[in-house]
């Protein structure tokens, strides 16, 4: 059909951050399936644990140490973390180099500490559904945490190319960010039901 | 409103003014289609989008249009063998004490045909509908997320061809459709045919998403300009909120499917009542799953009603914001029903009279749908075409699955039907009336613009009545014979119980059912080599996919439609607006705002890369490969690694650089 | 098509049952239960049929309709539209009127069935076993704690409570004629109340897809006369009969040579075993395999001998026997009443 010209978009900018680009609504949507996954998987958990009322099945209490230092590492990275934010808005290569490295340390900082974690849960996960369900509510966080990290490790490599100076490249940086946000938020309520919840009973 | 308001200052959000100057490389800027002319500007774009020759090139292709083809015509396959199985069934039900098909056979096949019906025809086939039509509804170049979509297609054909080759070595799953534990447990279960199920789930789960989000993301992010959200057409809102059902539904199944391989293949207990775990939480866990399932496939096809109604009722649809609305209420509703799945369990009762008054609510926003619908046909008589005529078949078995769903929705009532044939007959009759007869309707009038021709208006006639009557004689006596007390997944039933001639006279009806499939088969492929000429718009419809060629081009629309109705082709019949200072050397679409579809960046969009289809192998063969061992995922991590790191790199195109 | 198949049914069991087996209809209901649920379902569909009649009707109009096809689709009538929107949010407004009403039927016809079994005379535990149901009746006293399977009888006009587990997988327990369904659930227990208003024998079968054989997972309930039904009890609560013939009397010294008693019980006599049907006094049941086959000598030695081509993936093994063998064992259960 014929056709009129209305409107013209020769001006308009090739790349934008956060919710102006699709990948942070990509990012969003990745983040609402998994959060669900762990909603569930932890909805599982206290299903069992209302179900029987000697819930922890008279298996020992976790030592919570390794679980609180991690979660103490996870917190404090999130400042580093935002300074980056920062950085990759206004496009400044060299503080967004450094802070992709100090990232990437911080990502790998928890890992070493989660693996003390698993021995620390005082339980194996074929002892009982207890132990079944702190083992899984733990594993999952930690596959979060090592593709996460993993992410992190390219993106930083890609940063020390020429690749790096594009723009979309600083947005990638600003979704790992966000990315990294919601790894740490998805880490509180399952360390206070890994650690704390069976204390209570 | 006019077209001016659409780029003007006080619309554009803040940021744009802030828009960093940092270390980064210029911008190479390349030709744009600002006053080009048009056979220019179709050989850039041609050459710009095509997808590469060769079968690399075909292997790469991120086409959204070369994608969907791809699943529809898998998912037809799927349906096809589905079918077969079904028609198997029905021959070894056709009369007491048949030995055509034993007991382990048959369990295979019911599974198989339940497995397939829904996770490799069903759900990939309205999801590919979408991926084809989506796009060139907003008036885009190509879905977001290209490659994620190639690659959800290849992980849902290694789900598909994992199942049925499991199948043909006879380890298919024998445990149902929703393998309740502890039947399907380790204990119960013994061999790799639960494990099958399982991660038969996972792939076809990891499909889903990834279309899922493609999906929500083109429609929040690459809407014309102009298209703001009272403007997107029904379909459109009906693939998003399915997509929406989708991401937070799909997450459970695949957290089910999850712990029990874990409890089959490393020892958890969760399902297990013996060392604390529970039975009833898979079957909560799945059905959380497995009601919004039904929406996932009954949502699109409610789309594609609301596709084909105006163009036959001749006007746009009466209630269009209701429709909206009703679409999102059954979204949400579709999440607060699971437990009408499991009355039989034993739930406390108060909990279940809940479940009850939120199941039969679900039918308020449908009514709603459904009145809007017909108040649209009263306007005038409509143009009665095959398409149509499928919604009307849609009206009728639709209408009746609507109503025995509020009688299964009562508790005490359930108790009676529950796992009988009367089930077995209301959930054909909403799943194959709410949705299949719509996507019949919908293959005849999309048809032409996928292919550029039409398919036989007589043979569509002859397909539909066919279909209906099969249909029909098939599954309404099944009602019946649910109520004289047959349960369903039996292999065979006693002469003496008198369910023999009803029976013979369903698989009867099946057969016919089946025929009309064969019959629509032939339409199709005659369709596709002798049919007439479609032109662009051969219904005179109104929404966007109609302004392109049939078929459409690889960039879908030269220049980018600008929409000023939410019918733009009935509303701009002199000329479309069109928007041009897009670059044509590179694949360049426009990102426009959430609410409001205003123009916001030039994104470049993903070219044609092979490692979508590595990656997909990598993380099929991981898959397959924990049947048998949890060592799978530590081994399988390296390959999807490097296949990952190899999709995610530059490879130093214009697209990726910008 | 119904009263056609009644009739052969009825004709059915003159000819072979001896009006031994049950009908297995929802829509023939036997007791309180069952008569409360047929008149919902009926009530139900009515009111159902109704609707979809008004719905079919008001798609047909249009096509009635004279006017002609409209031309120009984007000028609409005002008028006709908030015409359209007054009956469409009457038809809304119907729906929800309908729904509510059906909400709070299904929730008194809830209350009515929860109120049948408050005064339960009689307790009996149902074990959901692949593929029979093992059936215990309680009592204050041990010794008159009866265990049976696949046929439950139960006196006539009183109120029963069948406590309802399962040991392997989940099954559902489903006798239509007299009450709706309710699952079998390892790690659970489920109360199900039943009563039937007249001697008789009543037909159900599992209802939950629970394996090969889910098919041949049949049960009987048999209501009878109060006195006839305490009689019933007493005879089960006694050891087997002693073997009356010689080839009797070799079958028993088979079964108890052979492998059977791993996992059959026959009460007075050194078989134990549990995991399978107790086979005191198989022979005073009707069928065979949880109604697979009617009790009969030929069945008997058919079952025996070949009972994965009778119930194919069954866990009953073949356990080899010549044909005297066989012969002796099957004259040996035979006089198990």
């Amino acid at each position: 059909m014929s056709q009129r010209s209305a409107v013209d978009l020769s001006g308009l900018p090739t790349f934008g951050h956060g919710p102006r680009s699709p990948t942070w609504w990509g990012t969003l949507g990745f983040m609402a399936l998994e959060g669900t996954g762990f909603a569930l998987a932890a909805g599982a958990y206290l299903y069992l644990a209302t179900l029987w009322p000697n819930w922890r099945l008279s298996a020992p209490a976790p030592n919570h140490w390794p679980g609180t230092i991690v979660t103490l590492l996870l917190v404090v990275s999130l400042v580093p973390n935002h300074m980056l934010n920062r950085y990759a808005k206004q496009c400044a290569m060299g503080p967004v180099r450094i802070g992709m490295v100090v990232m990437s340390l911080l990502g790998i900082a928890p890992l070493i500490v989660r693996w003390f974690e698993f021995p620390a849960l005082n339980i194996y996960w074929d002892t009982n559904a207890y132990g079944s369900m702190v083992w899984v509510l733990l594993g999952l966080h930690t596959t979060h945490l090592i593709t996460d990290v993993g992410d992190t490790i390219v993106l930083t490599v890609l940063m020390f190319t020429h690749h790096g100076y594009s723009g979309r490249r600083y947005g990638d940086v600003g979704d790992n960010v966000f990315y990294w946000d919601f790894v740490v938020l998805t880490w509180i309520p399952i360390y206070l039901l890994i650690y704390w919840l069976p204390r209570l009973g | 409103m006019s077209s001016a308001d659409l780029t003007s200052e006080r619309d554009l959000p803040r940021e744009r003014e802030a828009t960093p100057r940092g270390d980064i490389a210029p911008e190479r800027d390349g030709p744009r289609d600002t006053g080009m002319d048009d056979a220019s500007l179709r050989r850039w774009l041609a050459r710009t989008w095509r997808t590469p020759p060769g079968i690399i090139g075909a292997l790469s292709s991120v086409d959204h249009k070369v994608i969907a083809r791809r699943y529809l015509i898998t998912a037809f396959l799927f349906l096809c063998l589905g079918g077969l199985n079904a028609v198997a069934m029905r021959i070894q039900l056709s009369g007491p004490q048949r030995g055509l098909i034993g007991p382990d056979l048959y369990n295979q096949l019911f599974t198989m045909h339940g497995v397939t019906m829904m996770f490799l025809f069903a759900v990939p086939i309205v999801q590919a509908t979408g991926i084809y039509l989506v796009p060139l509804m907003v008036g885009t170049r190509n879905i977001a997320f290209p490659r994620l979509n190639a690659f959800s297609y290849w992980i849902y054909v290694s789900g598909g061809l994992f199942a049925w080759i499991s199948f043909a070595l006879s380890m298919a799953p024998d445990v149902g459709w929703f393998a309740y534990v502890p039947l399907s447990g380790p204990e119960f279960g013994p061999g790799k045919r639960a494990d099958v199920w399982a991660q038969m789930i996972t792939y076809t789960e990891v499909s889903s998403l990834a279309v899922a989000v493609a999906t929500i993301v083109t429609v929040f992010k690459q809407r014309s300009p102009g298209m703001s959200l009272d403007k997107i057409p029904l379909y459109v809102w009906a693939l998003l909120v399915t997509s929406f059902v989708v991401v937070f539904a799909m997450p459970a199944v695949m957290v089910t499917s999850t712990f029990l391989i874990l409890d089959r293949l490393v020892g958890t207990h969760i399902f297990n009542p013996a060392e604390g775990g529970d039975a009833l939480l898979f079957q909560h866990l799945f059905w959380f799953f497995g009601h919004p399932e039904v929406y996932i496939i009954f949502l699109p096809a409610t789309g594609m009603v609301s596709a084909i109604i105006p163009a036959f009722a001749r006007r746009p649809m009466f209630g269009h914001l209701g429709l909206v609305l009703s679409l999102i209420a059954v979204g949400f509703l579709s999440f607060g029903l699971w437990v009408h799945h499991m009355f039989a369990t034993g739930l406390p009762k108060l909990g279940a009279s809940f479940f009850t008054a939120s199941s039969m609510m679900i039918a308020i926003p449908n009514g709603v749908q459904i009145f809007c619908w017909l108040a649209t046909l009263w306007d005038g008589r409509p143009v009665i075409r095959t398409p149509l005529l499928f919604v009307f078949g849609f009206f009728f078995i639709f209408v009746i699955g609507g109503l025995t769903g509020v009688m299964l929705a009562s508790v005490p009532l359930d108790l009676q039907v529950h796992d009988t044939y009367f089930v077995v007959a209301h959930f054909h009759y909403v799943l194959i009336g709410g949705s299949v007869f719509p996507l019949l309707g919908a293959a005849y009038f999309w048809f032409p613009k996928i292919t550029g021709r039409m398919m036989s208006e007589r043979l569509g006639r002859w397909h539909f009545w066919l279909a209906m009557i099969g249909f029909n004689a098939a599954f309404f006596p099944m009602h019946i014979v649910g109520l004289w007390g047959m349960p369903r997944r039996v292999y065979t039933y006693p002469a003496e119980l008198g369910w023999g001639n009803i029976n013979l006279f369903i698989t009867g009806g099946a057969v016919l059912f089946f025929l009309s499939f064969v019959l629509f088969a032939f339409n199709l492929v005659h369709g596709a080599l002798k049919g007439a000429p479609a032109g662009d718009n051969p219904w005179d419809a109104g929404t966007l996919e109609w302004a392109t060629s049939s078929p459409p081009q690889s960039y879908n629309f030269a220049r980018i439609p600008v929409v000023t109705n939410v019918e733009p082709l009935w509303a701009e019949r002199a000329a479309l607006p069109v928007a041009t200072g897009l670059r044509v050397d590179v694949r360049e679409l426009l990102v426009s705002t959430v609410a409001e579809a205003h123009p916001d960046i030039r994104e470049k969009s993903a070219t044609p890369s092979i490692w979508p289809l590595l990656a997909a192998i990598a993380v099929g063969g991981t898959f397959l490969y924990s049947i048998f061992t949890p060592w799978a995922i530590v081994w399988g991590a390296a390959p999807i690694a490097i296949t990952l790191i190899g999709w995610f790199w530059p490879k130093g195109d214009p697209e990726d650089e910008e | 098509m119904k009263r056609l198949a009644s009739i052969a049914f009825a004709t059915a069991i003159a000819l072979f049952l001896q009006g031994c087996a049950g009908w297995q209809s929802a829509l023939d209901p036997k007791g309180p239960a069952a008569s409360e649920l047929a008149w919902l379902i009926w009530f139900f569909t009515g009111l159902c049929a109704v609707v979809w009649v008004l719905v079919m009707i008001a798609l047909a109009i249009p096509l009635m309709m004279r006017s002609r096809v409209r031309a120009e689709p984007l000028v609409l009538d005002a008028g006709a539209d908030s015409r359209k929107l007054r009956v469409v949010i009457t038809a809304v407004g119907l729906t929800a009127v309908i729904l509510v009403g059906l909400t709070l039927l299904s929730f008194f016809a809830n209350r009515t069935l929860a109120a049948i079994g408050s005064d339960a005379v009689l307790t009996i535990r149902v074990t959901g076993h692949q593929w029979w149901w093992e059936v215990r009746y309680e009592d204050a006293t041990p010794s008159r704690i009866l265990t049976t399977a696949n046929e439950i009888h139960i006196p006539a006009g009183e109120p029963v409570r069948l406590l309802l587990t399962s040991t392997d997988v989940i099954h559902s327990f489903w006798v239509p004629s007299l009450s709706g369904k309710l699952d079998l659930i390892p790690g659970r227990m489920n109360v199900l109340d039943i009563k039937a208003d007249k001697p008789g024998v009543y037909r159900g079968q599992c209802a939950e897809f629970c394996g090969a054989q889910h098919a041949n997972m049949g049960t009987f309930i048999i209501a009878e006369p109060r006195a006839k039904f305490d009689a019933w009890w007493n005879d089960q609560l006694q050891p087997a009969a002693e073997p009356m013939s010689d080839e009797a009397k070799a079958g028993e010294d088979l079964f108890l040579k052979r492998p059977c008693v791993m996992c059959h019980k026959i009460g007075g006599t050194p078989a134990g075993g549990t995991v399978a049907p107790d086979l005191t006094h198989v022979a005073s049941r009707q069928t065979l395999a949880a109604g697979t086959l009617r009790m009969s000598r030929g069945n008997l030695a058919a079952w025996i001998a070949d009972p994965q081509g009778v119930k194919p993936g069954s866990h009953m093994p073949v356990v080899q026997l010549n044909g005297d063998e066989l012969n002796a064992i099957v004259a040996y259960l035979e006089g198990l009443k």
